[in-house]
């Protein structure tokens, strides 16, 4: 057994699968609170990878430093994709709060389709080359063959927002509020939690991660067109249902088996099935444990 | 006088939650049986139980149809209690909110007939005469409760008496032998409450339908029921006909509180 | 009267909406010639769109507030004119004349391109009303319904290319090979709550254009299968012209089977279950219906129209590729069913309609059509979720003991 390209694809699916627990987060976040698929999340993903693109862009024809760029290219994607997540919320969810859920998916749906060819038309369809950002540390040389410093960067990042948002939920006034609400929604207004705050917060929580992880992956894999949220928020999805929807630890520990099972599958078996293997792999879950792993199994109330 | 419906040690666990506990029941031909106890004692989760929308965690359901072969129904699905003649309604109702009235109830005949997609496409004799008879059975069924007046309403656009006594109108358009009611007078006002009363006692009386309600009027269920069964987290604390319960201390005691005797 | 403070809302939405879309309106970046282009006039088109958006918006909300009220009270809804028009027996059997007219001369009377475009939008008529029944009536998102549609095509282009079987021979084929597949994936995938019912089909009908794109030896990839034999009429060659207009006769034929199963379907015990299994699923079980087998059939009945749709797309394009089934397809059959109606048969006809012809003949707006059908979906939810015609519920009417029906 070739014992390195064995580890190769053991950090390549650690990487993909931090990068889709950035993502994941979102879903697992918003489906927490009002148990809706937010398909748009995928797209604001995508907006947050776009408007970092054009930052960097911008800046460095203005000839800032590096380190420079990279930080204010993050932050204004961070904060350009919580302003999205937090309209969209406004105007496709919110009036549906109480309407069947067909109707909130269905709008959920419009929305994605709409912000992404609302990118196709003011952007371009073209593929963009995206800059890699982060230099290559010195003393990443001797196992850069296997593992890039920009892989490192991404799991850095993705453990420390994972740290972050766990003490978040944890301690804070408002995460003490989210998970009340997700318990119960009816009863945390009643105990004077504003549920609305609530919902606006993990919207924007959720959409600051998924820019995060935009402008890593897209750093990594350097370039991005306006398709790129549509399978990244399917398979960020797959990992959420997979570690159990609803769950934050099961959003990351999702996205990890899904990024090793993607990796070694295309490693070891083909690489023209990439796509097919998260979807396959979301059918099985779902009709053998639909809780998913982490997730418990809820009955509904009658 | 012959049980129709015999429950035996059942048991149901949420997690590590016990919502009921090794629990028996039985409902005799042509009884009204209560089923009361204090909120949250089980009640509805046994009557989920019953009816196959939970599986529970041990215990049987027994159910010996007049002149029919006894089957254990524990394990069923939904639809196969319901097809067996047990029906129910639901404590917050449960309608079909966009169908009309008469819609509703031609659903609940649904089980009782037969005509499939070949019948519905060709319209063949067989189809249209079942299809009418559907109609027509829905609409004496409708007869009955009083509901005649709201025929083609949507059902979400009812008064809300009438809606619980839809539930009731569709529930027994199956076709049931025992009909368990779940909280049947919740919400309604006295005058509405007292003819629910004379409703239920028709139905036993002239369709032969025996009856399991649980409910919180106790003038209700005092006046209603042949026998009562008291629940409290779970257990059965006492059964018998309403003057023992009414003068019963362990129910007494459950529903006012520890310390009625101190 | 313009309330002030109306119009600080309005303006404050405006700037937040200049704000939100700067980056990506304003600033095109082209990082290979490292050009960046400064769009500023996209600036005002934004701030002057959102707010007079944000007053139509605030509107229609306070409209549609109004309304609930109103049908909470119990005050019966207005009946549209056009509703109240058609409901007089004499003013459809006209209107019903008028477009079966209409229908025998477009052909002779427009060109074959538009015969074409005919053609389309009423294989988009076919494939919604199909969509209807397992969106509209029994209540299942499915977003994968293209892969049904690819299956059909498909199986035109395959048997034909190796068994020569012929166009009348791959129709019902085609609609059978479809509804097997919505029976093989429903058998799992139906127990799901849902939400995952939508998340699965949608990958289920990316894994089937996967496949086709990759497995060559099967599907011939990418570059798809050619040549495939437009419908023959007993056994003679036809021109380019009259084979179009043929095709559309046929069209028109199936669409009129389509309506007049999907009619008798939904007026009947079958269809009443689906609608019952739509607005509560556990009550349905209660009361003694099967869900799992409702659902199965509603889920193949939909995709054997799709099947049959996808052989006549076969045939009419004499060439198909995986490229022609991708998602968004199911996603614009879905917003067809959303915006004529769920449930409703005409409202999917005139959906199919509008979203079909009116990219085409209002070619500046076709650029946009992808926009404008998100747009509408998300409007459509907010403000009008029964879409532009909402069903009507079948009445009866009973003179005292004897059940006579009437429509």
């Amino acid at each position: 057994m070739d014992w390195e390209y064995f580890f190769e694809l053991l950090l390549g699916g650690l990487t993909r699968g931090s990068i889709y627990a950035l993502i994941a987060l979102g879903y697992t976040m918003v489906y927490g609170i009002i148990q809706l698929i937010n398909f748009a999340h995928g797209e604001i993903y995508m907006i947050g990878a776009f408007t970092g693109l054009i930052v960097i862009s911008v800046l460095s024809l203005l000839g800032l430093n590096q380190i420079a760029i990279i930080f204010i290219a993050a932050m204004v994607a961070v904060i350009y994709s919580t302003a999205y997540g937090y309209t969209v919320e406004k105007i496709a969810y919110k009036p549906l709060r109480n309407a069947p859920r067909l109707s909130a998916l269905i709008s959920a749906i419009g929305m994605s389709l709409f912000l992404y060819n609302y990118v196709l038309l003011a952007q371009t369809s073209d593929f963009l080359p995206f800059p890699n950002l982060i230099p290559e540390f010195e003393f990443m040389e001797p196992y850069s063959h296997i593992f890039s410093s920009n892989e490192l960067v991404i799991i850095l990042v993705t453990a420390m927002v994972m740290i972050l948002l766990t003490l978040l939920i944890k301690f804070t006034k408002i995460g003490k509020a989210m998970r009340a609400t997700a318990q119960d929604k009816e009863m945390a207004m009643l105990v004077g939690v504003d549920v609305n705050r609530v919902i606006s917060a993990t919207f924007i929580i959720g959409s600051a991660t998924a820019a995060l992880g935009g402008i890593l992956i897209a750093s990594h894999i350097g370039q991005i067109n306006y398709f790129i949220g549509f399978i990244a928020g399917i398979k960020a999805f797959v990992a959420a249902v997979l570690g159990g929807i609803g769950s934050i630890p099961g959003a990351v520990l999702g996205s990890l088996v899904l990024g090793w099972t993607e990796s070694f599958a295309t490693g070891y078996i083909s690489s023209d099935y990439e796509d097919v293997f998260a979807f396959i792999f979301l059918v099985l879950i779902l009709i053998f444990r639909p809780a998913g792993i982490l997730g418990r199994t809820d009955t509904e109330k009658v | 006088m012959k049980s129709i419906l015999e429950v035996k040690n059942m048991t149901m666990d949420f997690g590590g939650l016990r919502a009921l506990d090794h629990l028996d029941l039985d409902v005799a031909e042509g009884e009204i049986v209560a089923l009361i106890g204090p909120n949250g004692a089980g009640k509805t989760t046994f009557f989920n139980c019953i009816t196959g929308i939970y599986a529970p965690t041990q215990g049987d359901v027994l159910l010996m149809p007049p002149g029919k072969k006894q089957t254990r129904i524990n394990g069923f699905k939904p639809n196969h209690v319901t097809e067996r003649g047990l029906a129910r309604t639901f404590q917050n109702i449960r309608l079909f909110a966009n169908m009309t009235v008469l819609e509703n109830v031609m659903i609940g005949r649904h089980c009782r007939s037969s005509s499939g997609i070949l019948g519905a496409v060709f319209r063949n004799r067989k189809t249209v005469s079942e299809e009418q008879k559907v109609v027509k059975d829905s609409y004496t069924i409708l007869e009955k409760i009083g509901l005649t007046a709201y025929v083609n309403e949507f059902a979400k656009n009812l008064p809300y008496g009438a809606q619980r006594r839809l539930e009731i109108a569709r529930a027994m358009a199956t076709d049931p032998f025992l009909l368990l009611l779940d909280e049947p007078a919740a919400g309604m006002n006295v005058r509405e409450t007292e003819e629910l009363d004379e409703l239920i006692v028709k139905i036993r009386d002239e369709e032969q339908i025996s009856i399991l309600l649980i409910e919180h009027d106790m003038k209700l269920v005092m006046s209603l029921s042949d026998r009562i069964f008291v629940m409290d987290y779970g257990k059965k604390i006492a059964q018998g006909a309403p003057v023992e319960i009414q003068n019963n201390p362990v129910v007494i005691k459950a529903y006012l509180g520890e310390d009625i005797d101190a | 009267m313009i309330k002030f403070s109306e119009i600080k809302k309005s303006l404050f939405i405006s700037i937040w909406f200049v704000f939100l879309t700067f980056p990506i309106m304003v600033i095109r970046v082209n990082p290979i010639e490292k050009v960046i282009e400064w769009r500023w006039h996209n600036i005002m088109l934004v701030g002057i769109g959102s707010f007079i958006i944000s007053y139509i918006w605030r509107y229609l909300l306070k409209r549609k507030e109004l309304g609930d009220q109103k049908a909470k009270s119990g005050e019966e809804a207005k009946i549209s004119m056009i509703r109240e028009a058609l409901s007089n027996p004499r003013v459809f059997k006209m209107a019903m004349f008028g477009v079966g007219i209409l229908a025998v001369i477009f052909p002779f009377v427009f060109s074959i391109y538009q015969t074409n475009i005919m053609i389309t939008a009423l294989i988009y008529v076919m494939l919604g009303l199909g969509l209807n029944i397992v969106v509209g009536l029994a209540g299942l998102l499915d977003l994968g319904y293209v892969a049904f549609y690819a299956v059909g095509a498909y199986s035109y282009a395959l048997l034909n290319f190796h068994y020569g079987i012929g166009f009348w021979t791959a129709l019902p084929i085609g609609g059978a090979l479809a509804a097997c597949f919505g029976i093989i994936l429903g058998f799992p995938v139906l127990r799901l709550r849902g939400d995952y019912l939508a998340i699965v089909t949608l990958g289920f009908g990316e894994i089937i254009r996967i496949i086709l794109e990759n497995w060559n030896e099967f599907s011939f990839g990418p570059s798809g299968i050619a040549n495939i034999p437009r419908p023959g009429f007993f056994g003679i060659e036809l021109s380019l012209n009259n084979s179009i207009t043929y095709i559309y006769f046929l069209m028109i034929g199936l669409t009129l089977l389509t309506i007049f199963v999907v009619k008798r379907l939904q007026d009947s015990r079958i269809g009443r279950a689906w609608i019952a299994l739509r607005e509560d699923e556990i009550a349905c079980q209660a009361m003694g219906i099967d869900k799992t087998k409702t659902k199965l059939t509603a889920f193949a009945l939909g995709a054997t129209w799709a099947g049959m749709a996808g052989v006549i797309f076969a045939a009419k394009t004499t060439f198909i590729n995986p490229a022609s089934f991708t998602v968004w397809e199911s996603i614009i059959i879905l917003c067809i069913v959303v915006l004529g109606g769920m449930g409703s048969v005409v409202g999917v006809i005139t959906g199919a309609f509008i979203l079909m012809l009116l990219p085409e003949y209002l070619r500046a707006f076709s650029e946009y059509r992808m926009l404008i059908f998100g747009a509408i979906l998300v409007t459509m939810m907010v403000f009008r979720p029964g879409g532009m015609i909402s069903t009507v519920r079948r009445t009866y009417q009973f003179k005292d003991e004897t059940a006579e029906r009437k429509r």
